[in-house]
Order: structure tokens, then C-alpha cells, then sequence
């Protein structure tokens, strides 16, 4: 670790981001679970609590980067410090979109709720929030414990989210195939899979800034990548699922 | 067959280009003021047509580092230098070479602006007239001219050439003391914390000119200004307690220094 700034108020100024940044991703997490119980128990309530708290982050975001833009103009940060503070800009941003997709699948909770969701599609999409909702946590706390090591271990395994992401994609095109009146209820689901397997992207982009805070290189290689939804049609899901 | 050795031909030239060209070398470089050191076997290499900025806390050497590169030190009484610097492949502490001729070769600009008490035209033209570098009064009217131009002054001046030099404010002094050393044409300028006496405007002119003057110069630069290092230089080193602790492209030193006590100075953290 570091030891103190000179100046102790910079110090502060730091602390607030970290402050912060923690607390927008405490809301993230809380808004990503709720939106998805909302959405297997088709919980109205619960749906308009979430669209509601999207504000929140919103705020914490323009919050973070005011205090950060200051904090460049006042004490013109170099190496670890700048990284920091750049670091903060960008993780507020990516806690900001969890937001914005836990709050799109709350909305879609209004579509679905006549049409009820089938059980096995309900426990598919829990699990896939369960992951997702894991790596944003462990990127979390990678974020107060700054490990280089494991936030290249969080970046390494993205692909178990995708690969699940994947046979949910099949199975939605399985039930829109059985009967056509399931197309509308299933194309909503399919855009909530997409959110949930998106915040497993940014919580990816979180352990990379993290990384690149804590060691001030970018991570090496590519990410594992097994989203393969991009070249499936409907009839090969139907062979192959 | 022909192609393959084009390649060949091409790729030599380019790595030639990319050579990096020292034009000074310290290597080795103790200093000792009495019975105190002063530096501890420093080795820096000076790139050529590059600015490199010396930071470090107070005391920490890089001034007295920086006046061995043209003997200022010779003047300090009981002062020894030790090890090898070298300028273009000679060593300056040799006794065969004449330190007159090395100060023409390598100049300096100090911290606080000191123009001779003489008119602004014989403050440049001094240096010239010593080492005989004009036979004309054309010849040096042209050097002033040049120099003035050079170090972004002549503008300001040139209706006022023979007023007296410490008239001017003290950034235009700063910048009238820049062109008296360009006027020798030296190859090595040296710079001692230059923009310290100077207010923002000033010093941003100042700086706006070292980044001209390295086109035809090599520049070292002292400063106890960061920000000023990192906008001026393309190198930097940084000097602990004598020692030289760490030397890097100073897009590095400032965003990822390999060191941690550079670390720590650059972020006014406690070491």
C-alpha cells in the first residue's frame, strides 16, 4: 500500500471516491437481485421499487466525477494517484449501467406478469443472475482489497456467464417455436437474459480498471469469450440444445 | 533478390534512426564538497536533441550533478568530482581540455535571471565577441538578431536593443539570458531551475521555449517543479539522497515510475 499524502486532504478527497464508488456498487448489486426476484415472482412492487433507485446511482455517478474533475484540477494527480482517480471516473460508470440494466429488467417484469414465466426458464435465468451477481460482489470486493491477482482471476472467468447465457438463448427459441403466443413474453425474457449476462461484461471491466489501477499496466490477452448466441439460428438450436 | 536486400538496406537505416544517440555520459560520478559526499556513482546518459528533467527533493544532488556536466563546480572551493563524463566522446575533466571552450560548448541559464548591467545588445553579443565568432559588426548584428529571435524575445526588444538588459521584466530577463547562451552556439544547454523567480505567464513562455530549442539543442533541466517536468521533458531522473534513483521516458516516471521512492515524491506522499 501506499503510504499518506503529505497534504492529508488529498488523502480525504481519495477516500471519498473509494467511499462511493463502494456505496454505488452496494445499490447495484441490491438493484440487479431485486430485479430479478421481481422478475421470477412477478413482483410488481418490487419492480417499481428498482425503476425507482435508478436515480440514486445516477446522482453517485455525477457525484464521483465532480469530485474527481476538482480533485485533477486541485492537485494535478500523477502515477498511482491519477490511476486512482481515473479508475473511479471509470468504475462509476460501469456500477452506473448495472443500474440501468437492472432497472430495464424491472420494467420488462410489467410484459411478462400475465403471461407468468415457466419454471424452468425462471430457475435458468436465477442461476444466470446468481453468477452474474457473484462477479459484480467478488469484483467488489477486489476493489477494496486492490489484488491484481484476483482481479485477473474475475476477468478469466466471464465465459461460465456466457455459456449459460448461451443455453438460456436456446431454450427461449425452443418455447417461441412450440407456440407463437409465447414470442412476446420470451422475447422480454431474452432482453432480461442479455442484461444479466451484460453486467457479468461489466463487472469484467471492472477487475481490468482495478487491474490497471493497481499495477498500471492493462491486462494481457484477450478475454475468454463463449457467447456464441451471435451465429445461432432457430433451427440448429432446436438440434443442438 | 534485389528486393530482399532493399529490406535489408531499409531496415539498417530505420534501426539507425531509432538509435538513440547519447551526447553526454556521466558514468561513475562522485562528488565531494570537503569531506561531505555529494553524489554517490551516478551514471546518467543525456540523449541527444531531448529534454531531460532532474527531480528530487531538495539536497538530494541533482543541481551539483548538473554543474559537473560543464565543471561549474571547479569554481566551489574544495569541491572533487570523481569518475567520467563525457561529451561526445571526450571526457570534459581531462586536462587537456579548456574548460572557457567547454562552457561555450555547454551553457547555463540560472534560476534567478542575471543579465550583465549592459545594454540587451551587448549582453548577446558578448559571448560571441570573447570566442571570436563574429568578424563583422553585420555578422553580429545577425547573431543578436538570431539569438534574440531564438529564445522568443526579439519581438519585445528589438526597438530597444541598447537599453540597459536588467530593464526588462524579470521573464524577459529569464529569456534575454536564454539568448546570450544560445548566442555561443552550444550544443548542451543547462538549465538551473528557470522559471522559479518567474510568475505563470512567464514561465509558460519560458517553457514553450525549451520545447522549441530542443529541435537544435540538448537540454538538462533542474526543477523543483513536477507539472514543470512533466510538461518540458521527454526524460526523466531522479535523484535520492545523492544517489540516482531511477531515469525513465517521463511518460512513465509520471503515470507508472518503476521506483517506489519516485513514487512517492511525485505524489508528495511521505517516504
Amino acid at each position: 500500500m501506499n503510504s499518506p499524502h503529505i497534504a492529508s486532504a488529498y488523502d480525504e478527497e481519495l477516500k471519498y471516491l473509494t467511499r462511493r464508488i463502494s456505496e454505488m456498487g452496494g445499490t447495484a448489486e441490491q438493484m440487479v437481485a431485486d430485479s430479478v426476484r421481481a422478475l421470477v415472482s412477478t413482483d410488481a412492487a418490487l419492480a417499481q421499487k428498482v425503476i425507482s433507485e435508478d436515480v440514486i446511482l445516477d446522482e453517485a455517478e455525477r457525484q464521483i466525477n465532480e469530485k474527481a474533475i476538482v480533485t485533477i484540477a486541485r492537485r494535478q494527480p500523477v502515477a498511482a494517484d491519477l490511476r486512482e482517480i481515473m479508475g473511479a471516473i471509470r468504475i462509476a460508470a460501469e456500477l452506473e449501467r448495472v443500474g440501468d440494466l437492472g432497472k430495464n429488467t424491472a420494467k420488462r417484469v410489467f410484459a411478462v406478469q400475465s403471461a407468468g414465466i415457466p419454471r424452468a426458464l425462471a430457475r435458468g435465468l436465477e442461476h444466470l443472475a446468481e453468477l452474474a451477481l457473484m462477479q459484480l460482489k467478488e469484483v467488489l470486493d477486489v476493489y477494496a482489497t486492490r489484488s491484481a491477482e484476483k482481479a485477473k482471476a474475475i476477468r478469466e472467468r466471464d465465459d461460465e456467464i456466457d455459456a449459460i447465457y448461451t443455453s438460456l438463448f436456446r431454450e427461449l427459441l425452443t418455447y417461441m417455436m412450440e407456440d407463437p403466443r409465447n414470442i412476446t413474453p420470451c422475447t422480454h425474457l431474452l432482453f432480461c437474459a442479455k442484461n444479466i449476462e451484460r453486467i457479468g461484461d461489466h463487472a469484467t471491466n471492472i477487475a481490468e480498471t482495478i487491474y490497471y489501477m493497481t499495477t498500471g499496466s492493462q491486462p494481457e490477452g484477450d478475454r475468454p469469450k463463449d457467447d456464441n448466441t451471435t451465429s445461432l439460428v432457430a433451427g440448429v438450436a432446436d438440434s443442438t440444445a | 533478390m534485389n528486393i530482399m536486400s532493399e529490406t535489408a538496406a531499409e531496415k539498417v537505416l530505420e534501426k539507425k534512426m531509432n538509435e538513440i544517440s547519447y551526447k553526454m555520459i556521466g558514468e561513475a560520478v562522485s562528488v565531494y564538497y570537503g569531506d561531505k559526499r555529494a553524489l554517490y556513482d551516478v551514471g546518467l546518459k543525456v540523449r541527444e536533441n531531448t529534454v531531460t528533467a532532474l527531480i528530487g527533493p531538495s539536497g538530494c544532488g541533482k543541481s551539483t550533478f548538473l554543474r559537473t556536466l560543464n565543471r561549474m563546480n571547479d569554481t566551489i572551493e574544495g569541491c572533487r568530482v570523481t569518475g567520467r563524463i563525457v561529451l561526445d566522446g571526450d571526457d570534459i575533466y581531462d586536462p587537456s581540455i579548456d574548460v572557457v571552450e567547454l562552457r561555450a560548448r555547454v551553457g547555463m541559464v540560472f534560476q534567478k535571471p542575471n543579465p550583465f548591467p549592459k545594454s540587451i545588445y551587448e549582453n548577446v553579443s558578448y559571448g560571441p565577441r570573447i570566442h571570436g565568432l563574429a568578424r563583422t559588426k553585420a555578422d553580429m548584428d545577425a547573431v543578436v538578431e538570431t539569438s534574440l529571435q531564438r529564445a522568443g524575445l526579439w519581438n519585445e526588444v528589438k526597438d530597444r536593443l541598447h537599453e540597459s538588459g536588467t530593464g526588462l521584466s524579470g521573464g524577459q530577463q529569464q529569456r534575454l539570458c536564454i539568448a546570450r547562451a544560445v548566442a555561443v552556439s552550444p550544443e548542451v544547454i543547462l538549465m538551473d531551475e528557470p522559471c522559479s523567480a518567474l510568475d505563470p505567464i512567464a514561465t509558460a513562455k519560458i517553457e514553450e521555449l525549451i520545447h522549441e530549442l530542443r529541435a537544435n539543442f540538448t537540454i538538462v533541466i533542474v526543477t523543483h517543479s513536477m507539472q514543470q517536468a512533466a510538461r518540458v521533458s521527454q526524460r526523466t531522473a531522479m535523484f535520492h539522497l545523492g544517489n540516482l534513483v531511477e531515469e525513465n521516458d517521463t511518460d512513465k516516471m509520471f503515470t507508472n515510475p518503476d521506483d517506489q521512492r519516485t513514487q512517492d515524491y511525485i505524489m508528495g506522499r511521505f517516504g
